[in-house]
């Protein structure tokens, strides 16, 4: 592009410049507390909600765990007795056990499940491809309470879908899947699979998709098989992607609580036996619809708390240790 | 080089002030009325049907104060905000409807409400005298005046009776069970015969047989938690498990998926029934069952499950004329009225003796005097003492321990250990 050429200019008299303009003090100092402040000031509004709503309701929440805390009576200041209290609390570690049990139940196929479907996802002459990724993320996308009514109904006792079909393989009689521990895990936990495993094996897509192909060919030419090349060179490789899950889905499984109350038709007790009752239904059962243990329900919010922190950290370890880099 | 233009600026001073006007008007505002003065509007808290859309416009011409009538649909979403305006001191109607377990937990902190006493005077004359009772708080004032029960009876079948070879007339079905024994016996005659489930299940039988037995249930009269030694108690356990011994219930919990299609199914033939309940067996059987299904007695005599009081709450800001308008709405001409809107059975006793209720028939019930048969049932109720958790203990206490017997995943020992632990638990307050 050439210069247009630019006539001389016209003749003129040169005219000084403008002295610059000598910004004044204050100027200067609002200038350096815009650069200084207004990054905070950006990011506040999202400080500001979570103190409100975040941050403030946790720091009541931990007040009132201090006292016997009736909703519509009285507080008197009682310490830690609601925590004593709760260690000692046989419903508390029966929903406890009854949590981490169906969080290993669910969560664990459910990984490997969506490890494998990222896998298949993630081959290179696989047609329809968005169509399948589609297909897999649609169940997380239905709500949790129609998905929890439905599968009550195909779990019911006398009529449900699951009975009859396994009255074909020859389990005549009918199971009553929530009157028992271990068959209202697997229900509960089936559930849980269906909506989580396409959400996870995404991201594990996603993260596979990360890894350079030329690993791969370096590992065929070294001679490895399909499975050494999945074990040494995309497990490690996918190490923060299963730190993410790993942690995002703890904090999701522990905190189980739609699911598990309607698929008991809405009480909260979990069963006849508190058999599938959750630390989160526990917790809900004494702060809010029971309305003189709210205190001692407030307590059960920071220790569940505390739980999600201390499992999270274990998966961390576990992960770690045995992903190796 | 600063991002904010003086044209960016300008806004958003403007928008603080806007926010700030705002927040402040949103604050300052307060309907601060003149103490003792006529009060221009007053609301009324209800949840499901009560039948009170007409009586509150015939108050509102005869009193000249408006009113508004607030309806929520469901129980378990009414109890909620009820909670939430009374922990925060805010929100709730000037009369306010409690059902009886509600009513039963507030007691234990009288001080929300208002003693209707000195501002409406003594009706204790006026309603069924357990009812009435059942309204006063534990510190002596009355929290509530009585709107309508629950009553109960069975609901059975006929068509799947005369499969049976039983009879299917009212009248010689009420006398095929006068005792609990005589349930069991046709429970195992039908059972022969078609080899399905007479009952639903079980627990309604142990409230049923709490209420006929009467006097102190799961408190004595201190309020102290009684569940171990009560012999109503003993005898409700006694014979629920009978009941569940002898097979003839289907084992489904009330309220379940499965309870409410073997309406449609017909995997029990009979339940029991207050009068709420005859709207909803009518609903889960569906048109096509209409005419099939009929009432009878109760075995023992009478029972009763669920029924409200109106109460006001010691927020309000007009209690005298509050109280007025809930004198108005549970005296007997409201009641018949409100019945033959929408069906709660009264318990004022001149409302009972109202040919309006006595001749009152229930088509989808085969024509049932359905206003007869539960006036009747309700009272034959004994004085009864229910203290304050008396509704938490029953339904996650009791019941859960009876169904886990019934579904055999419990001995009965051990169900009636967890049972006891449960009633402690659910029982304090």
């Amino acid at each position: 592009m050439s210069l247009s050429a630019t006539t001389a200019p016209p003749a003129s008299p040169p005219t000084k410049p403008a002295p610059p303009r000598v910004p004044g003090r204050l100027s200067i100092r609002l200038s350096r507390l815009d650069v200084k402040a207004s990054p905070y000031l950006y990011i506040a509004p999202f400080f500001v909600i979570f103190a409100i709503f975040g941050l403030y309701p946790m720091l009541r929440t931990a007040w009132m765990s201090l006292h016997d805390w009736d909703l519509i009576g009285d507080h008197t200041f009682i310490g830690l007795d609601n925590y004593a209290a709760l260690l000692r609390d046989e419903y508390f570690w029966r929903a406890v056990v009854n949590t981490l049990g169906m969080f290993v139940l669910a969560t664990v196929p459910q990984l490997l499940l969506a490890l494998w479907l990222a896998s298949l996802l993630n081959r290179p002459r696989l047609r329809a491809r968005t169509f399948f990724r589609l297909v897999v993320f649609i169940p997380n996308v239905t709500s949790v309470a129609a998905v929890a009514i439905v599968f009550g109904m195909l779990f019911a006792r006398d009529f449900g879908v699951v009975n009859w079909a396994l009255e074909f393989i020859g389990v005549r009689e009918h199971i009553d899947w929530d009157a028992y521990r271990w068959s209202s895990w697997i229900a509960l936990s089936i559930m849980v699979d269906w909506r989580w495993t396409g959400y996870n094996a995404l991201i594990f897509l996603a993260g596979m998709q990360a890894i350079p192909r030329d690993l791969y060919e370096s590992a065929a030419l070294d001679g490895a098989g399909p499975w050494r090349q999945f074990w040494s060179v995309t497990l490690p490789m996918l190490r923060p992607t299963l730190f993410f899950v790993v942690i995002v889905s703890t904090i999701g499984g522990l905190q189980l609580f739609t699911e598990p109350l309607v698929f008991n038709s809405g009480n909260i007790l979990g069963g006849t036996q508190r058999q599938f009752q959750t630390v989160a239904m526990y917790m809900y059962e004494k702060a809010i619809e029971n309305t003189h243990t709210a205190g001692y329900g407030a307590a059960v919010s920071w220790v569940l708390f505390v739980m999600i922190i201390l499992v999270s950290l274990v998966n961390v370890l576990l992960i770690r240790r045995s992903v190796r880099s | 080089m600063g991002v904010t233009t003086r044209r960016l600026r300008v806004v958003a001073a403007a928008s603080t002030a806007a926010l700030l006007a705002f927040g402040a008007a949103a604050c300052g505002e307060s309907d601060e009325p003149a103490s003792g003065g006529k009060p221009e509007k007053l609301v009324v808290d209800t949840f499901s049907e009560f039948g009170y859309d007409e009586l509150v416009k015939q108050y509102e011409q005869q009193t000249g104060i408006k009113i508004e009538l607030r309806k929520t649909g469901n129980l378990n979403d009414y109890r909620p905000k009820l909670v939430r305006y009374l922990a925060t001191g805010k929100g709730a109607g000037d009369v306010v409807a409690l059902e009886e377990g509600i009513l039963n937990e507030f007691k234990a902190n009288p001080a929300n409400w208002v003693d209707l006493k000195p501002l409406v005077g003594d009706h204790s004359k006026d309603y069924l005298a357990w009812k009435y009772e059942l309204g006063i708080a534990p510190d002596g004032r009355l929290m509530g005046l009585p709107t309508d029960v629950g009553s109960l009876a069975v609901c059975y079948r006929r068509d799947l009776f005369e499969a049976a070879g039983l009879p299917t007339e009212r009248d010689e079905v009420s006398k095929l069970w006068p005792t609990w024994d005589d349930l069991i016996e046709v429970g195992q005659r039908y059972r022969q015969a078609t080899g399905q489930a007479l009952l639903d299940s079980v627990t309604t039988v142990a409230s049923a047989v709490m209420f006929q037995a009467g006097g102190d249930l799961f408190y004595d009269k201190e309020n102290n938690i009684i569940a171990d030694s009560s012999p109503a108690v003993k005898q409700a356990w006694d014979t629920s498990l009978k009941i569940a011994d002898a097979g003839i219930t289907a084992k489904v919990r009330t309220w379940s998926k499965e309870w409410e299609a073997g309406f449609k199914n017909g995997s029990f033939a009979a339940t029991f029934c207050p009068s709420w309940m005859l709207g909803i067996v009518e609903q889960n059987s569906g048109p096509e069952n209409a005419g099939k299904w009929d009432v009878a007695a109760v075995p023992g005599g009478g029972g009763n499950w669920g029924g409200s009081w109106l109460a006001v709450p010691a927020q309000s800001k007009y209690p005298e004329e509050a109280a007025k308008l809930a004198e108005f709405l549970t005296n007997a001409s409201s009641q018949i009225a409100a019945f033959k809107l929408k069906g709660p059975l009264p318990t004022n006793l001149e409302a009972l003796q109202h040919p309006d209720f006595l001749n009152y028939t229930n088509p989808y019930f085969n024509n049932a005097p359905t206003g007869k048969i539960f006036g009747e049932s309700v009272s034959k109720i004994q004085p009864i003492h229910l203290g304050p958790k008396h509704q938490a203990v029953k339904e996650r206490a009791l019941e859960p321990a009876l169904q886990a017997y019934e579904g055999g995943q419990l001995s009965a020992d051990a169900a009636w250990e967890q049972f006891l632990k449960d009633a402690e638990i659910q029982g304090a307050f």
